[in-house]
C-alpha cells in the first residue's frame, strides 16, 4: 500500500538536525513509493528546504510565521494541523527529540491517531509495517504494528540511516500560511547550557566520564579526545552527582539515551541505569582501572588501567591517524 | 488546590528481563512506582503544603498496584484511585490509558495534573500530553522547577540539557523531569497513616466507558531480547600498544573510525 507521508524537520543552531533526514528516509519506507512531503516550521526557515529535497523529500511545505519562532506545543500544534488538513497524509513522521517528543501525543490526540514511539528500525512484512522500539530502558524490544487509519511515528536519532545526499534532485517548495494565535504557554527565556556544535543524541562518537575522573578538570583530556574525532562528551551520574559536569551532560535511564557510533566510557563503573542509556552503542570501548567493572560486560573492547594515562594516549594516536589521512 | 497525579506502576530497574512465551515474566519481580512519578508526587505534596487543597494520585492498571498507590499515600498523598481496567481491556496501549485517566479526570476540575516524563519501561512518553489534550488544557513536559503564584504557572523545563523558562497558567498539566526534587521516603508515621486513607477502584462502567471506547491503536506483535553481545576483548600488554591496538581494532575491525 503507498502513503503519503509527512515528515518535520528540525533546525539547531542555524542548521537542520540530522535527524530530519533520517525522518525523511522513515518516511519512504512507510511510503511505499508514495510521496513525501518534508515539513519546515519556524520564522524564517524557508532557505533550508532544499537540503531536504536532497535528502529525499519529494516536497517541501514550508509554514512560516513570527509566532512559530520559537516552539511551544500550541503554536506548532496549529501549524502542523494545517499541514496535515492541507496535504492528508497517511502517515507522519517527526524526530524522538525533545519537540517530537512534546508535540507527537498532542498531533496524534486531535488527529484520533495511534503513535509508536521511538522507532529504531522499520520493516515491511507481508504488506504490514513493523516497528521495533526499545522496552524496559532498553534491556528488550518490540515490534509493533498500526491497528489501522494514520501510521504516526517518531524515530531515535542515529538508528534509520539517512539517504545519501544528491544535489541533482528537484522539487516543489510552497508555502503554507498560518494564523497561530492564543498560545498557552510562552517562553520567557531560553538559558543555553550545552556546548554549541555536536549535539550529545546525535554525536557519532561520543567520550563519556564518570567519578572516575575525579574533577571539573579532568574532564579536559576528555573533551581533547573528542575534539579529535568530531565527537561530544557525556557523563555518568556519578559524574554529574559530583559536580564535575552539567547535568546537561549526564547518560542514562534519567539522562539522555544515545546510540553512537562509538562510546568510549572512562571511569564509568556501569551501573545498570548508565547501560540504559548507552548500551546500544553500536561499538563501545572501556576505560577503567577496576578489572572487574560491570562497564565491561558491555565493552565491545576493554583497556584496564588509569584514564589519565590511557586517554591522552589515546589522543595522541588518532592526531598520528589524522596527520596521516 | 485540586491536584491529581498520574502514576505508573512499573519493573524495578534492576530486575533482568526474562521473555516467556512472548511475554515478559512478571512473576517474583520486583515492581515500584515509575521514577519520573516519584518526582511528579514529591512537588504535589509540597505545592498542596504551600498552597493548601489535597492531592489525588491515580493509577491505571490492576489491585497489584495497589501497593504502590499506598507507597504514594504513606508520602503524603491525600487520596488514591485505582482504575481497574484487568477485566475489562485485553489490549491497551497509550491511547487506552490516556483515554481512561481523560474521562476520569474530565469532571473533577483539577487544578494542577503531574506526571512523569516517560514510563521506564513502556518508554513512550505520551501519556501526559495526551490527557491534557483530551482534557483541553495546556501542558508542559520535562520540567525541573515550578512555581505557583495565584493562577500564574513559572516552569522550567529541559530541553536536551538546555532551560526554557515557561509561563503558564492554570489548569495545567506538567510532566516532571530529574532534578525537580528530591523525593522523600515514606516515614513510619505516614505508613500508618496511610493505612486508613482512602483507596477507591473503579471500573470503565463507572466511567460510562466501554471496552470500543478505548480500543488500543497500536499493537504490540513480538518483545524480543537485544542479541546477547559476545564477550568484549580485554588487551593485554603494555599500555602505549594496547592503545594502538585499540585504535587499529576501531578502524579495520569494529570500522567506526
Ligand atoms: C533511579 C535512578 C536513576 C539513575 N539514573 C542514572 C543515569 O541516568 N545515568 C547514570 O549514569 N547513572 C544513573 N544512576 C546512578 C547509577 O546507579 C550509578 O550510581 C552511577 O552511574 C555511577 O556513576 P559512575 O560509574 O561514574 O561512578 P562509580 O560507580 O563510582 O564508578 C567510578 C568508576 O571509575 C573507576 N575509576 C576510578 N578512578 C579511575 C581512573 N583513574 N582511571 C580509570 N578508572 C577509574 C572505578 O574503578 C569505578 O569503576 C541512577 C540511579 C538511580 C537509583
Ligand atoms: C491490562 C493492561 C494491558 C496492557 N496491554 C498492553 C499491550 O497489549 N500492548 C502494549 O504496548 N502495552 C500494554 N499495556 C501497557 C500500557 O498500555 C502502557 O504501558 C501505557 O499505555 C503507558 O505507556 P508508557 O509505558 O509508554 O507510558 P509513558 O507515556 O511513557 O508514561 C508517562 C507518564 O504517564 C503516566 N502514566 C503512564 N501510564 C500510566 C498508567 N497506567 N496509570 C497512570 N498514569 C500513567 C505516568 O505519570 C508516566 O510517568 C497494558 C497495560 C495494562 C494495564
Amino acid at each position: 500500500m503507498t502513503r503519503k507521508v509527512i515528515s518535520l524537520a528540525e533546525i539547531r543552531d542555524g542548521s537542520l538536525r540530522n535527524v530530519s533526514f533520517e525522518a525523511i528516509a522513515a518516511a519512504k519506507t512507510i511510503a511505499q513509493g508514495g510521496e513525501v512531503v518534508a515539513v519546515l516550521v519556524g520564522e524564517s526557515v524557508q532557505s533550508y528546504a532544499n537540503e531536504l529535497i536532497a535528502y529525499g523529500a519529494d516536497r517541501v511545505v514550508v509554514v512560516e510565521h513570527a509566532q512559530l519562532k520559537t516552539y511551544t506545543p500550541d503554536g506548532y500544534g496549529q501549524a502542523l494541523m494545517a499541514v496535515v488538513e492541507a496535504e492528508k497524509p497517511e502517515g507522519i513522521v517527526f524526530g524522538h527529540t525533545a519537540l517530537g517528543k512534546d508535540l507527537s501525543p498532542k498531533l496524534a490526540t486531535k488527529l484520533n491517531a495511534g503513535l509508536v514511539s521511538d522507532v529504531v528500525a522499520i520493516e515491511e512484512k507481508d504488506g504490514e509495517l513493523l516497528f521495533t522500539r526499545p522496552i524496559y530502558s532498553g534491556k528488550a524490544f518490540e515490534k509493533k504494528i498500526v491497528n489501522d487509519g494514520l501510521v504516526f511515528v517518531t524515530v531515535r536519532p542515529n538508528n534509520i540511516p539517512a539517504l545519501s545526499r544528491d544535489d541533482a534532485r528537484s522539487g516543489d517548495v510552497t508555502s503554507l500560511s498560518v494564523d497561530i494565535k492564543d498560545l498557552r504557554t510562552i517562553v520567557k527565556e531560553i538559558v543555553r547550557k550545552t556546548a554549541e556544535g555536536v549535539d550529545l543524541s546525535e554525536a557519532k562518537v561520543i567520550v563519556a566520564g564518570g567519578r572516575g575522573v575525579k574533577s571539573a578538570e579532568g574532564f579536559k583530556p576528555l573533551q581533547e579526545l573528542a575534539d579529535v574525532l568530531g565527537g561530544a562528551v557525556g557523563a555518568s551520574r556519578g559524574a554529574c552527582d559530583a559536580g564535575y559536569c552539567d547535568y546537561s551532560l549526564q547518560i542514562g535511564q534519567t539522562g539522555k539515551v544515545v546510540t553512537p557510533d562509538l562510546y568510549i566510557a572512562c571511569g564509568i563503573s556501569g551501573a545498570i541505569q548508565h547501560l540504559a542509556g548507552m548500551s546500544n552503542s553500536k561499538v563501545i570501548v572501556a576505560i577503567n582501572k577496576d578489572p572487574e567493572a560491570n562497564i565491561f560486560k558491555v565493552a565491545d573492547y576493554g583497556i584496564v588501567g588509569d584514564l589519565f594515562e590511557v586517554v591522552p594516549l589515546l589522543t595522541e594516536e588518532f592526531k598520528k591517524l589524522k596527520v596521516h589521512s | 488546590m485540586n491536584i491529581f497525579v498520574l502514576m505508573k506502576r512499573t519493573f524495578d530497574t534492576e530486575e533482568k528481563i526474562i521473555i516467556n512465551n512472548g511475554k515478559v515474566n512478571e512473576e517474583g519481580a520486583e515492581f515500584i512506582i515509575n521514577p519520573y512519578d516519584e518526582y511528579a508526587i514529591e512537588e504535589a505534596i509540597q505545592v498542596r503544603d504551600k498552597l493548601g487543597g489535597e492531592v489525588t494520585v491515580v493509577t491505571v492498571g490492576n489491585e497489584d498496584a495497589e501497593k504502590e498507590l499506598r507507597t504514594a499515600l504513606a508520602m503524603g498523598c491525600d487520596k488514591a484511585v485505582l482504575i481497574n481496567i484487568e477485566d475489562d481491556v485485553e489490549e491497551s496501549d497509550q491511547y487506552t490509558t490516556a483515554k481512561v485517566l481523560a474521562e476520569y479526570l474530565k469532571d473533577k476540575e483539577p487544578h494542577l495534573i503531574l506526571a512523569g516524563n516517560v514510563a521506564i519501561d513502556g518508554g513512550s512518553g505520551q501519556v501526559g500530553p495526551r490527557v491534557a489534550e483530551m482534557l483541553g488544557i495546556p501542558y508542559v513536559t520535562t520540567i525541573t522547577k515550578l512555581d505557583i503564584d495565584g493562577d500564574k504557572v513559572t516552569v522550567v523545563r529541559d530541553v536536551e540539557g538546555d532551560e526554557e523558562v515557561i509561563e503558564a497558567s492554570l489548569p495545567l498539566l506538567v510532566t516532571a523531569q530529574q532534578g525537580l526534587n528530591e523525593p522523600r521516603y515514606p516515614s513510619l508515621p505516614g505508613i500508618m497513616k496511610a493505612k486508613k486513607k482512602p483507596l477507591d477502584e473503579v471500573e470503565l462502567d463507572d466511567l460510562d466507558l466501554d471496552e470500543d471506547d478505548v480500543e488500543a491503536k497500536t499493537k504490540t506483535v513480538e518483545i524480543f531480547l537485544p542479541p546477547k553481545k559476545e564477550a568484549g576483548k580485554i588487551l593485554q600488554g603494555e599500555l602505549t600498544d594496547q592503545v594502538k591496538e585499540l585504535v587499529t581494532l576501531l578502524r579495520t575491525e569494529a570500522k567506526v573510525i
